[in-house]
């Protein structure tokens, strides 16, 4: 027999910094209860399949895509979107490479590719190899092949590549 | 979406108990596949078992040289983890060709090798396909086929199986360990996931409500030179139209052991027999390598759109032979 009614849970996660307490039918996504029930909008809704990055948020340190996780299943967890990312008026260093190397145009893939960065530069520290890292026991340099392998979980329908490449290689530096 | 109810489970044997009592049930790993089959309408389950946190997160080394991975282990750990980077290459390889940073953060890999083997009309709810829904037919044999199987399909599914991690596993011969409500078995790998036959609905041989816990890695020398190689249509983040993993041991200019497995060729992670049983002990030269992909392909059946994937397996198995060659 198929259920008709929404199971709702009662679930709490730290987002940017504070707890938030809530309750979500099982079915809502961790993008849609950040954006529909919290208001933390910076996670956007691109593809909602996973395939285009713009919801990228860090979950307990690490990026990935909120719309193909569920709410329900991270009671708990620490949420970094990249509205959360700067220190009071001091913009993120991935924040502000974007805005000094005008790594955006229309913005929408922005937050999105701000946070992707940011995991991805903690990956890179940990000497995590990408697919194109010749030596995978060698350690990690970041060259710009390796931040476009990197990123390519983010698309920019605006084409911004070129200056977002430019804008992570300065915040790596 | 259908509404259902979520459990976190903290024990293998109680989420095994709960998903094979209701048909309807499923595990839930990463989500990355079954999330979004949810979002599009293929699947409904009404229970969800959150497997994630189980204690299958980590990998180990086993006393005979091999290594057991978790079924909770993330594809990004699996691939960053130095055991693996050293002594199976072609498996880290594998795993960092597919999907994107993201998602290797959030998949795992038991539901790496649970993924549906899929083809785009089998994700319209609107065209008809036999994995869908049964004895609906298929319509990727006379519509777009061109990233469809080549190898081993039939006349009721041509779909592919897009995973790349389980390319290398399929390779390396590793064994999958199963836990259902009678207990625990080990399937190997090869026999994990099934040919469509008649029967393209049923993508795996695992009976409902068993749970993969870990695979494990054999010992494997030759596994030290091996490598993935994958072709796709762009150079990052697509699904590869073909793909192989070899591991190979050559001395003397004469191959002593080989293993070939070819991806995006088939409905399952396509071990090639046949190149391997021509390759072992002959001179490990550009003929032979030639020789042993046309071995392989010997039973291909192209579709309409997919031709080219016989000269592009043949051209992906010589060089990457040739390449693995060079370096001995």
């Amino acid at each position: 027999m198929t259920r008709t009614n929404p199971v709702l849970a009662d679930i709490a996660i730290h987002v940017d910094g504070d707890k938030r307490q809530l309750s979500v039918d099982t079915r809502t996504t961790l993008l849609d209860a950040l954006r529909d029930q919290l208001g933390v909008t910076s996670p956007k809704k691109g593809c909602d399949h996973g395939q285009c990055g713009a919801c990228t948020v860090l979950l307990d340190g690490r990026r990935v895509v909120s719309c193909l996780a569920l709410a329900v299943a991270n009671d708990g967890a620490e949420i970094v979107t990249a509205q959360g990312l700067a220190d009071g008026d001091d913009l993120h260093p991935v924040q502000q490479a974007f805005l000094d190397r005008d790594g955006l145009q229309c913005g929408y893939c922005t937050p999105g590719q701000v946070c992707s960065a940011v995991g991805m530069l903690r990956e890179v520290q940990e000497g995590w190899p990408s697919h194109v890292t010749g030596d995978l026991a060698a350690p990690v340099e970041l060259t710009d092949e390796e931040i476009r392998e990197r990123m390519s979980g983010n698309l920019c329908r605006c084409g911004a590549y070129a200056n977002i490449v430019a804008a992570i290689r300065e915040a790596a530096e | 979406m259908k509404p259902f109810e979520y459990v976190r489970a903290d024990d293998a044997t109680q989420a095994v108990a709960m998903v094979a009592e209701r048909p309807n049930a499923r595990f839930l790993g990463g989500g990355t596949n079954l999330v979004d089959h949810m979002k599009l309408g293929l699947v409904e389950p009404e229970l969800l078992v959150d497997v994630t946190a189980l204690p299958f997160n980590r990998v180990e080394p086993l006393p005979d040289g091999g290594v057991r991975i978790g079924a909770a282990v993330r594809n990004s750990d699996l691939a960053a983890n130095p055991l693996v980077r050293q002594n199976y290459p072609v498996l880290a390889a594998a795993l960092l060709s597919g999907a994107s940073g993201q998602l290797r953060n959030l998949a795992t890999t038991g539901g790496n090798l649970v993924q549906r083997t899929r083809c785009p009309y089998f994700q319209t709810l609107y065209t008809p396909c036999n994995k869908r829904e049964p004895g609906s037919g298929c319509s990727a044999i006379t519509g777009h086929n061109r990233e469809h199987a080549i190898l081993g399909a039939s006349q009721a599914c041509v779909a592919t199986h897009p995973s790349d991690m389980a390319v290398a596993l399929t390779a390396l011969g590793a064994t999958v360990r199963v836990l259902g409500p009678a207990g625990e078995r080990v399937v190997p790998i090869g026999e994990l996931n099934r040919l469509p036959g008649d029967e393209p609905h049923q993508d795996t041989t695992l009976n409902h409500g068993e749970l993969i816990t870990a695979v494990d890695l054999p010992a494997l020398p030759l596994a030290k030179r091996s490598a993935y190689y994958k072709v796709r249509d762009r150079a990052s983040y697509a699904f590869a139209q073909v793909s192989a993993a070899i591991a190979v041991d050559i001395h003397s200019g004469v191959v002593r052991d080989v293993r070939v497995a070819l991806g995006g060729v088939a409905h399952k992670p396509w071990r090639a027999h046949r190149a391997e049983a021509l390759l072992r002990g002959a001179p490990a030269t550009e003929d032979v390598f030639r020789a042993a992909a046309d071995a392989e392909l010997a039973e291909a059946k192209p579709l309409s759109d997919n031709g080219f994937k016989v000269p592009m397996v043949r051209n992906t198995l010589v060089s990457v032979l040739r390449r693995l060659a060079r370096e001995h």
